[in-house]
């Protein structure tokens, strides 16, 4: 182990990227802003639709929003999700010349983002698409006022093999702890492997204890902990009981620590869409997912079914809520108006109805929900919309400093090396460092 | 044209003393009726000034690149390391050395600290002998030595993300590796290669040696065609047998190169990151966390960018000073002098 580069050296030429851009290029303009005249605008436009048929989606929104706007021209770039999140944008925000509209994944982020000045407040401009979009909007409001708008809102559920439910006897999709316990037994005596979890990525463990909460908790200690930090509520201790407890069964596949997610047939969604496990939990992504790693290119196909997390007995959260997450978009601070017409023009009923058509997401506009046709779909579309309420993923919700410390911390418990009082001491900790 | 070509032979010659003959011949116009002594002076004032300005002018553009892109991010990151930072906003939260001591009292990072010293240590003991052997075996006339040096030679020219990926995915639980080991007969050393927390670290160093071995034994050979013939036929003339030999004659001639090699390992280990990063990303719970990634999970992924740079000043700090007591102390005789006086 030699020769290499100092990765200090490269994690500071990138601290040192940030400072020029804030230093150097003071006044550089972000992109156009004609102005309300209708002069010429130009509006850049990120998004994380790298993907054939998203991106041949989008373009086509964007010229069809060109048509219906003479003078205004729509610059796309496409950039891969985790390298947009992460990167792209921080960057891009923290310099002078962000692009106009960009991918939002709302919570703690965009809060974040809102308390640097850097994101433009459409409140008063979106009210009707408020109204059409509902309760779903909220992870894209901060403090009462609205930054950015959803255009797909999925949620979070056990993905199961039908068949493999059926070898093992299990007739009816489990609605309570009871109830999975007992399809975990019937899937071992059958020698299946009942669910498969990319531990590895620690975030699909941490799915598990984020769904806990959600049981165990009431929405108004979810609301206030997001907003206060304060994680006090004996609740958010309970679901690290439940989860211990959860985990003690062994409902695992053999060295899940090692396993990723979604990287290659052994990945915990390649093992689901292969028969080699029976169940998954995992968002509204996974058909997609488990798709790609299939020789067929289809999954489980027909075979493929979903229910939500069972609810857990004693706990204040309403068991058909439901823990998920959604895309969407913001303004950035210097963005012309036509950026706001742009975002609405994406969330009416019209684009949503044909997004819905793409099968990469589940829209959220009022009127749009029939134009989902997959049956699997529609299922998830049901669950989504008769919850009483959808919490945001709790990472997104705390953001990444509290949000990271919960997952390692609930990672750990996965590796045997974390009690339920260490998972919630480990948010409390990293909240005093904000 | 003429002048840059003779100053860079003359620089490269005699370290900078310009002999005044060939000035005279190349600038004839230029000299003065008058004292001899006084006109050379006046050629050789005239010629150092021309050498400085051809120094700075050579060196210019590495000087540039190297303070901008490592002088200048590090002394940021030294100066980011005193805030409180979500890389958003402005600076506005000065916390002095909080970071410095939050890192120095967090367990994970002391843990991390033990894993770099573990690589160190494991590194040398482990990856050294082996090399020298496989070198000193490689040296000998040996029927297709050359494709056993390409074979040995290819992990490191591997990208480092390229041999991750393929490793993570050989050594996951059932794997591709499992299956191979049950195939020769040794399933029953089948383990849970990165999942068993207590195994991962030894898993991660077996792959760093198969990547890094490679370079170690290339380094080696270049080494030994260093070492002259004659003496090993002397000793071999004098009756000493081939393990003789290279105990007592090769190896210690090797010694330059082993020093170099020690420096090269001893600061990879401390600065191991990527192989790390994607194989495990540091898990499971820590257990193969290293410094590096330390600071990319703690700093750069939870958005404290200030506590971030502090780690990076600490990583920085623990390999400049390693760097500098090795120079000064097993360097010295090799490299006589860059470090601690001017060249005469």
């Amino acid at each position: 182990m030699k020769n290499r580069r100092s990765i200090m050296r490269t994690a500071a030429v990138t601290l040192a990227a940030g400072t020029l851009a804030l230093t150097g290029c003071a006044g550089g303009g972000g992109g156009g802003g004609g102005g309300e005249g209708g002069g010429d605008v130009t509006l850049t436009w990120w998004h994380n639709g790298t993907q054939g048929v998203l991106k041949e989606y989008w373009q086509s929104v964007a010229d069809a929003f060109e048509e219906e706007n003479p003078g205004v021209k729509v610059e796309i770039q496409v950039t891969q999700n985790e390298e947009l999140q992460r990167t792209k944008i921080p960057n891009a925000l923290r310099s002078n010349n962000p692009p106009d509209l960009f991918q939002q994944w709302g919570g703690g982020e965009m809060a974040a983002q809102v308390e640097a000045g850097r994101l433009l407040d459409i409140s008063d401009d979106v009210e009707e698409e408020l109204d059409s979009i509902g309760g779903k909007a909220a992870g894209w409001q901060f403090e009462g006022q609205t930054y950015g708008l959803p255009y797909s809102m999925g949620i979070e559920g056990f993905w199961y093999n039908k068949a493999m439910f059926e070898q093992a006897g299990i007739t009816t999709p489990p609605a309570t702890m009871d109830e999975l316990n007992d399809a975990v037994s019937k899937l071992k005596a059958a020698g299946i492997t009942p669910i498969a979890v990319g531990a590895a990525d620690k975030w699909p463990a941490a799915h598990y204890w984020y769904n806990f909460a959600l049981r165990s908790c009431s929405q108004e200690t979810l609301e206030q902990a997001s907003a206060e930090f304060d994680f006090s509520d004996p609740c958010f201790e309970e679901a690290g009981e439940h989860l211990q407890s959860f985990i003690e069964t062994e409902p695992f596949q053999e060295g899940f620590l090692a396993t990723s997610a979604q990287q290659g047939a052994g990945s915990s969604a390649g093992m689901l869409a292969n028969g080699q496990a029976a169940m998954e939990l995992m968002g509204h992504w996974n058909p997609g997912v488990m798709a790609g790693l299939t020789e067929s290119g289809e999954g489980l196909g027909e075979n493929l079914g979903w229910f939500n997390f069972p609810g857990v007995e004693g706990g204040e959260g309403d068991p058909k809520a439901a823990l998920g997450g959604g895309d969407g978009f913001s303004c950035s601070w210097q963005a012309p108006p036509e950026c706001v017409d742009l975002l609405k023009f994406v969330v009416n009923v019209e684009n949503q109805r044909a997004f819905a058509e793409t099968q990469t997401g589940l829209p959220v506009a009022e009127g749009s929900e029939d134009a989902v046709t997959d049956p699997t779909m529609q299922t998830l579309l049901e669950g989504r919309d008769s919850a009483p309420y959808v919490q945001l993923w709790l990472d997104t919700t705390f953001g990444p400093t509290v949000g990271g410390a919960m997952n390692d911390a609930i990672a750990n418990m996965f590796a045997g090396q974390a009690q339920p009082g260490d998972i919630v001491k480990a948010m409390t900790d990293a909240a005093a460092t904000l | 044209m003429s002048i840059s070509d003779r100053s860079t032979t003359e620089v490269g010659r005699d370290r900078g003393s310009i002999p005044a003959g060939r000035a005279d011949s190349a600038r004839p116009a230029a000299s003065q009726p008058g004292p001899m002594n006084e006109t050379r002076r006046a050629h050789q004032r005239r010629n150092a000034r021309r050498l400085n300005l051809f120094i700075a002018l050579f060196a210019a553009p590495a000087l540039i690149v190297y303070l901008t892109f490592v002088l200048l991010p590090v002394l940021l990151a030294a100066f980011y390391s005193f805030w409180k930072w979500n890389g958003l906003g402005p600076l506005t939260e000065f916390v002095g050395i909080e970071n410095y001591a939050r890192a120095l009292s967090d367990p994970v990072f002391l843990g991390a600290v033990g894993h770099n010293l573990f690589f160190v240590i494991a590194s040398l003991l482990v990856q050294g002998p082996i090399a020298i052997g496989a070198a000193l075996l490689l040296n000998r006339p040996l029927r297709g030595r050359t494709v056993l040096r390409v074979a040995i030679f290819i992990p490191y020219v591997l990208s480092e993300v390229i041999a991750g990926v393929a490793w993570r995915l050989l050594l996951q639980p059932n794997g591709p590796f499992d299956s191979f080991l049950a195939a020769v007969g040794l399933g029953g050393l089948k383990q849970l290669w990165l999942a068993d927390t207590n195994l991962v670290l030894w898993t991660v160093f077996a792959v760093v040696s198969w990547k890094y071995l490679g370079f170690a034994i290339i380094l080696f050979l270049a080494g030994l065609q260093g070492v002259p013939e004659e003496l090993s036929e002397a000793a071999q003339i004098d009756g000493a047998s081939w393990w003789q030999t290279q105990r007592h004659i090769t190896i210690p001639l090797l010694g330059p190169t082993i020093r170099i090699w020690a420096f090269l390992s001893i600061i990879g280990s401390l600065q191991l990151f990527d192989m790390v990063w994607i194989m495990t990303g540091g898990g499971p719970a820590n257990a193969t966390s290293t410094m590096a990634t330390y600071m990319i999970q703690f700093g750069f992924q939870r958005s404290q960018f200030g506590f971030g740079s502090a780690v990076a000043v600490i990583l920085f700090v623990v390999s400049f000073i390693f760097a500098l007591i090795y120079q000064r102390f097993v360097l010295s005789r090799d490299i006589g002098g860059t470090m601690s006086r001017r060249v005469g």
